[in-house]
Order: C-alpha cells, then structure tokens, then sequence
C-alpha cells in the first residue's frame, strides 16, 4: 500500500474529500466550512470542488447545526456537521445527546442517525477556562453513538471514512495540537476503512501499560522512549474509540504486564481513566500487580498565563513519573 | 371551498371525532391505571388545527411535532391499535413500548415522531426539509411548535437557518394560550406569534383561527405551495384552546381556568364548528354524521382491546436498536 507523510487535517480532508466523491448523499456543514476554507483548514478546498450544495456555511447556531444534521441524517443524507471547537458543542449537547444518540433506540429502530459531528478538541494554546475542554468522555458517557479521538494521521483518515460509512452517529474529536504533526497516511486505497471500535497497539512493551487516546497517545510514545533508556519497556495501547470500547486489548496488554498508566488529556473526575480502571480491577484483578495510576489535567479551569497553564496539564515527563510509581 | 368534496369533509368530521374520542379515552385508561407512566399530554380542543393543516398535505410529505402527538399519527393516517398500544408500552406499539406517548412515529407515513424536549424537534424539520431541498424533490415538511417553545432558543436557530437556506418548512405555532402552566403574557413580550417571521426573514402567514378547520385548511395550504414552489419557509400561529391540562400531572388546570375552558368548549369547539357547517352545508345528515361517531368509537374501542391485549416487550426488546448494527 501506497502511502505518504502528510498532517492530519490534509489527512481529514482527504478522507472527507474521497467520501463526497463516492458517495452523493455525503455533505459538510458548520460555521467557516466554505468561504473560510475552515478554521482549522480542513475543509479547504471542498467548497472550490464541491459547490455551495454540499458545503454549508452555516449561522453561529450549534443547536441548528446538530440538529439539522439530525433531521437530515434521519431523512437519507449523509451529514458531516463541523463544530468549530468541542467546546460550542455543549450549546448542541441536546441535540447531540437527547436526539442523534437516541431516536433510533427511542422509536425502535424505525429511524436511523448516520451522522458525524467533527469536532477539534484541546487546549495548549492560552484560550482560557472555556475554550480548552477535551470532553470527550462526556459524550461516550451516552449509549447511542460512537465516539472517535484519533491521534495519528493515517489513523485519521480510516477512522473518519469509516465514521461517514457508518450507521450510526459519531461524534468525532480531532485534537487540535496534532492537526499539523505529520504521518503517514495511505494514498491508493480510497477503501481504507479501519473498523470501529478497535485500538491499536503503538508501542510493545512488557513492564507496564499505557492506555490512552488522541493526544494522550503522543505523550505516552514520548515516555516510553524515554523509558526505554533506562531498560523499562512500556506498552501504549491506542483506544482510537472511546466508544465502542476495545477493552478487550487493554486487558490483552495488562495481563502480560500487569501494570497499567491510563494517559488523558481530560479531567480527572468520571473521566477516561477512572472507566479503564474500574474495568480492570472488575476483569483482571488477579493479574494486577500495583494501583493503575492516572494522569490527567490537573482538577481546575484553565488559566490564559502560558506558565501556570502548562503545569495544569499533562506531559511526557508526568506520564513517566506514573509509570515509575506504578513499578516501584 | 368549492372543492372541498362532501366525502372530504365527512373524513375530516371522522378525523377530528377519532382524536377527541381516542384522547378521551386515554384520560380514562390512565385513571384505570392502564396507561401508566407521568407524562401523557391530549389534543383535545386542538382538532381543527392538526386535521385541518395535514389535509394541505400529500403522502410524500412530512409531519414533525412535540409531545402532544397523538391526534396528529391519527390524522396522518397511523392505524389507532399500535397507537393505543405505544400508549401503554406493549411490544405492538409503534415504537415497540420504548417511546410512550410523547414518541409516536411511523416511519411509513412520514410522520417523524414526537419529540419531548420542548423545540428539540425544530431544528430536525429543518434537516428533513433540507434532504427535500437537496435531492430536489417538492416535499413540504410541516412542523408544530407550542407556543411555550417559541421562546427558546431552538426555535430562533431552526427557524433562522431555515429563512437563511429558504427551506420547504411550514411553521405552525398552536398557540393555546399556555405554556405549561404560564399564561403567554406571562412569558412572551410579543404575543402575536407570526411576527416572529420578520425576524427570520420568512413569510408571515399571520394568524388563523385553529378552531375553524376551513380557515386552518385555507392558510396551510396557500402556505404549503408557497414553500413547495421554493419559496422559503411560512409561519403561521394558529389560534387554539388545550381542553385538559398541560399533562396528566397537571391537576388543576380546569379550576385555574374554568370560565375560560367553559367559554371555549362551549363557543368554540372545533368538531361542533364542523358539525354546524356541515348540517348548513348538507340536508339530513345527522345521520351520517352519528354513524361516524359509532364507528370512530368501535375503533376506539377495538384499539383498546387490542393494546390491552398486546404483550409486554421483554429483555430482547431493550437491548434491541441502541445502535444500527454493522
């Protein structure tokens, strides 16, 4: 398979790109989407390509947004509604929740939600307490739709095709510090569809496991370099979904290591981590060897000072201060 | 009115006749504790606004409402059995017992469900109306809206986006007077509804009297084409009276506002409206018009013994359809 080295939102766009061209029923909506060729640049182009029909500008109105997709995806289309940042997502979390999640459960399957809500994610960048959330678990709190956090670019493009592809909704995260860090991504299958709801191992190892998603990922494959130098093998298991959960390959990896760090962008309260820990203490409490530890933002708004900011959040060096706990 | 057929306008009597007895008796059920649960909000008084409105329509079209959904599937066509039995969550009901009463949908009549978050529905007819506009096919989407939920903000982004995108959506607020229990001077600092669509950028097709099925037929459908045409949206607010209270937990509504309920059934109920200009209209037809009534209440009744004889759904059931499966 053919592949080249390209940033995750040219990866994006080449996967929303391909999906418009295979399939009719496929559109972009959201605010910028067209005539600012994105916020974060990853509809750009699409518009030039594709028409003001299949590339919807749209009023600042995140209720409108969500839920039009909703009503579309339920009338035959194939929306991919953009929200700005995860953060205007709260204004739609209705819509999101009370009514893409739910009304083919609700009415018993006589209507299904094929939509996909993108949606970038983080903080790092001094914009403040609202404008820095990585909610994801939010969302993958609801049974009803999927949830997809990539964090490299090829995984990118297969998740999203198979996020457009899907019968259901998705709400789909793109972390806003990887959108420029280069991967490979597959440039000959248009087909490259990777399956939801399987992680990925990015790294083997045998001392110790660390779980993560999206950003959180980075980190990990930073500390398990670092590690390495000092003869400790970490694993970093890539959920890639938040939902479906592959829980299943972290119990894999714990059983042979039998440690375990969960890596999270997110706050620590109901988070990621507290769900992969109470799963393996409740699946594999026999194989658990020390406490699995977390390390998530620091429980508190984020402040604008860059300084007093950066020590909120997590980092390489955090992650491999958990790890040597959790082998001490 | 030329053109109304006496045939139409004796379904429309069995239509509205058929919501007022199957509500009716759905009060009564839930007295019988037979339908449970805490929400179950009836149509009754609304008649002429919903039977009146969906007769503008045709089968391709689309219906999307809030809780109180009902009458609307009956007048859009829903046979009354899965109905009665979605009202007491049996496995037949429309939505297998998982929706109730605020979720009645049939997929095959396009009728696309009620919803119970109060405006939650409107920005959806926005995206079904958007599916007509994009695969360039003449479908009208109509949209009930309370006039409670013409305050929040769901209905500014809908209506909003649909002026923007002039989308084939006709806008009905069934303006009864009450949001749950708050009187609209209470609530809204413009009472007359339909301004609203200044706002949006969208005809305003003014205000009709929901009580009268002819004039509620006559503003709908002159709204309807208009949209059909690619015109962009219409809002209407249709004037109408909530016999029962907002809900079943809403316990004093008739003391709260006895003289004006008296008033409005006794002066303005919409099927004895009907009932007047049809006994003008046609010589000796009251005997018509008594066997619609007994055969509304056969179905009624047959609805009732269907449901009740339905079976629960069981543990297959709620499991079933929390994702599509792929």
């Amino acid at each position: 398979m053919a592949s080249k080295n390209i940033p995750m939102r040219e990866a994006l766009r080449n996967a929303l790109r391909e999906e418009m061209l295979r399939d009719e029923r496929v559109f972009v909506m959201g605010e910028e989407v067209g005539e600012w060729q994105g916020t974060h640049r990853v509809t750009q182009g699409l518009l030039a390509e594709f028409g003001h029909k299949r590339v919807k500008d749209t009023p600042i109105s995140e209720m409108a947004i969500a839920g039009l997709a909703v009503g579309a995806a339920m009338a035959g289309l194939r929306p991919v509604a953009e929200m700005m940042t995860i953060n205007f997502a709260f204004l739609a979390l209705d819509a999101i929740v009370n009514h893409a999640a739910k009304i083919h459960y609700m009415f018993d399957g006589q209507f299904k939600v094929p939509l996909v809500i993108r949606a970038a994610s983080g903080w790092g960048n001094q914009a403040t307490a609202t404008h820095s959330h990585t909610p994801e678990p939010i969302f993958a709190h609801f049974p009803g739709m999927w949830v997809a956090a990539p964090s490299t670019p090829g995984d990118a493009y297969g998740m999203l095709k198979a996020s457009i592809r899907s019968e259901n909704p998705v709400l789909f995260s793109e972390s806003i510090a990887l959108y420029s860090r280069p991967g490979p991504v597959v440039t000959d299958d248009p087909d490259y569809v990777l399956p939801i709801g399987k992680g990925d191992i990015k790294r083997e190892g045998k001392h110790v496991t660390l779980v993560s998603y999206a950003r959180g990922v980075e980190w990990s494959m930073q500390a398990a370099a670092e590690l390495a130098k000092e003869g400790i093998e970490a694993e970093v298991v890539d959920l890639r979904w938040l939902r479906p959960l592959d829980i299943d390959l972290v119990l894999e990896s714990f059983k042979k290591t039998n440690r375990c760090v969960v890596v999270e962008e997110s706050l620590p309260m109901y988070s990621f981590g507290s769900e992969i820990a109470a799963q393996i203490q409740d699946k594999a409490f026999d194989y658990m060897d020390a406490p699995v530890k977390r390390v998530s933002a620091m429980d508190l708004p984020l402040p604008f000072a860059k300084e007093i900011e950066l020590m909120a959040l997590p980092n390489a060096q955090k992650v491999i201060d958990a790890v040597k706990e959790v082998l001490r | 009115m030329a053109r109304l057929t006496k045939e139409t306008l004796l379904d429309w009597y069995r239509q509205m006749v058929m919501i007022r007895q199957f509500e009716t008796r759905c009060a009564d059920l839930y007295e019988e504790k037979k339908i449970t649960g805490v929400y179950m909000h009836l149509y009754s008084g609304h008649e002429a606004t919903g039977v009146g409105a969906l007769a503008a329509l045709g089968v391709e079209d689309h219906v999307i409402t809030a809780y109180r959904d009902h009458g609307l599937a009956l007048s859009r066509g829903v046979h009354p059995n899965p109905i009665m039995a979605e009202m007491m969550g049996k496995k037949t009901g429309v939505s297998g017992g998982k929706g109730g009463s605020m979720h009645i949908a049939s997929r095959q009549h396009n009728m696309w469900g009620g919803y119970a978050i109060v405006g939650g529905h409107l920005p959806l007819a926005a995206g079904i109306a958007f599916a007509s506009q994009y695969n360039d096919r003449k479908e009208v989407t109509i949209s009930f809206i309370g006039d409670g939920a013409s305050n929040n903000g769901y209905f500014h982004e809908a209506l909003n986006i649909s002026g923007v995108w002039k989308l084939p959506v006709v806008w009905i607020i069934e303006n009864n007077l009450v949001a749950m229990g708050t009187r609209i001077e209470d609530s809204t600092a413009q009472t007359e509804l339909h301004y609203r669509a200044i706002g949006y950028g969208m005809k305003d097709g003014g205000r009709v009297d929901g009580q009268d099925i002819f004039a509620v037929y006559d503003k709908v459908s002159e709204a309807v084409e208009y949209a059909r045409a690619g015109n962009g949206p219409v809002l209407i607010e249709s004037m109408t009276y909530r016999y029962k209270g907002h809900g079943v937990s809403d316990k004093s509504y008739d003391k709260r506002l006895a003289d004006e309920l008296a008033e409005w059934r006794e002066n303005k109920d919409p099927i004895e409206l009907l009932r007047r200009e049809l006994q003008k209209k046609f010589k000796n037809i009251d005997a018509e018009l008594s066997k619609i009534d007994a055969a509304c209440a056969v179905a009624v009744d047959e609805a009732t013994e269907f449901a009740l004889n339905s079976p629960d759904p069981g543990y297959e059931d709620l499991i079933r359809n929390v994702y599509v499966e792929e």
